[in-house]
């Protein structure tokens, strides 16, 4: 607790970022990272749209955490969220239709989304409204990584585009199946490999032994 | 309606899988199918969910549009599949202590499963009247459980496989699933056959 607040704070925020990130370490809210990850406008949406559900939400929670009876307090939590999705499906109705209509029913569906209730009932109900929002900040950016880290590599090679920009001239031959529902899996596990790989080797130095396999 | 009832429950099961073709209720569907034994019930659970809020919701979307209360629709939704979730948990209860006690904390986790919210959403979206939002559910709702039990069973034998060190784990249900999707786009068109 000796610690600077502006160093703690950032090591809040750097928890859900990279230590604890919901997509790659965690595997959690996996249906919208897959679903709407075939653009990375679309992905970026997403994550903006989630980043406003989560931070507002774990704010309200935090500062109704002591009014809360603990018996009902789930589904409290799941009404808290219901109404701050509501607010996002009609603001990007408002901002874009195109947008809308591409995100479907999953702008809807992020009441259910396992991240946003997780860090309600695992951070926000016990911690004050500044802590858990700079938590909930820092699951959003990782959360928001996650999408980009998926929707620019499906593009990419599924389109060959980039935020809709021709990126290899015309002789290139789109990989479609990219785009296609079992490419999601496909890259979400490459990037799922990825970083059990990098944690492995990780541990191997911290440990001093190399295993080889 | 264009499509017949028999082509929207086909679509629903099989072309447009809610797990591999749209991608909804993939917490579950990584997170239970560890075990056969427990996918079963699971997908038995979800079943009964779904089709009890599908059913629950197209009355009550037909009660708050008369009241134009669309924009509670979304919190209405969610406090009926709680209670329908809440219903099954009592009926197992009381009649399945054993497979109460199996499924344990992933009974609750229905009620966050996007794929029962997804079908009175998506029924709403495609303008399905009584008949076919029951149809498409009860085609959602077994397409799920069939997918959960098939993959479950894959992964208990991926468990005595020799599997790559750093693909173990979350990576190799990963590509599994890739690999199961591809198989399932096979049925695509099969919606629209004649």
């Amino acid at each position: 607790m000796k610690q600077p607040v502006l160093i703690s704070n950032m090591e809040e925020f750097m928890e859900g970022v990279w230590k604890q990130n919901p997509v790659f370490v965690m595997v959690l809210g996996m249906c919208p990272t897959l679903a709407v990850t075939v653009s990375t406008l679309n992905a970026l949406s997403m994550g903006l749209a989630t980043a406003f559900v989560l931070i507002a939400s774990c704010g309200l929670v935090s500062l109704l955490r002591k009014v809360i009876p603990k018996e009902v307090r789930i589904a409290t939590y799941i009404l808290i969220i219901a109404t701050f999705v509501t607010a996002v499906d009609y603001a990007i109705q408002a901002i874009s239709l195109a947008l809308y209509d591409a995100l479907g029913a999953f702008i809807q569906l992020i009441v259910v989304n396992c991240i946003i209730l997780g860090r309600a009932e695992a951070h926000a109900s016990k911690n004050p409204p500044l802590p858990a929002m700079i938590n909930a900040a820092g699951m959003s950016a990782g959360f928001t990584i996650g999408l980009l880290a998926l929707g620019t590599v499906r593009e990419i090679l599924g389109a060959g585009t980039l935020l809709g920009f021709s990126l290899f001239g015309p002789q290139f031959q789109p990989w479609v199946i990219m785009l296609l529902p079992p490419g999601g899996f496909f890259v979400l596990g490459g990037w799922l490999l990825l970083f059990a790989w990098y944690e492995k080797r990780k541990q191997g130095r911290l440990g001093g032994e190399v295993q080889h396999v | 309606m264009s499509e017949s009832a028999l082509q929207i429950f086909i679509s629903a099961l099989l072309a447009n899988n809610f797990v591999l073709a749209m991608f909804l209720g993939l917490c579950p569907f990584l997170g239970v199918s560890g075990k056969l034994e427990t996918a079963f019930p699971m997908g038995v659970a979800t079943t009964f969910v779904m089709l009890v809020a599908s059913l629950c919701a197209f009355g009550l979307n037909l009660l708050l549009t008369a009241l134009h209360l669309e924009f509670l629709r979304l919190i209405a939704y969610i406090v009926i599949i709680a209670s329908a979730v809440q219903l099954v948990e009592m009926v197992l209860k009381k009649y399945s202590p054993v497979l109460f006690r199996a499924l344990g904390i992933y009974l609750p986790l229905i009620t966050t499963n996007c794929a029962v919210l997804g079908v009175p959403l998506l029924n709403i979206s495609n303008n399905h009247n009584f008949v076919e939002s029951l149809l498409f559910g009860a085609g959602s709702a077994v397409g799920f459980s069939l997918v959960l039990v098939l993959f479950a069973g894959m992964r208990e034998r991926i468990e005595g496989a020799s599997v790559p060190r750093h693909f173990q784990g979350a990576a190799i249900a990963m590509v599994t699933a890739g690999l199961m999707a591809l198989a399932f786009m096979g049925f695509a068109g099969l919606d629209k056959y004649q």
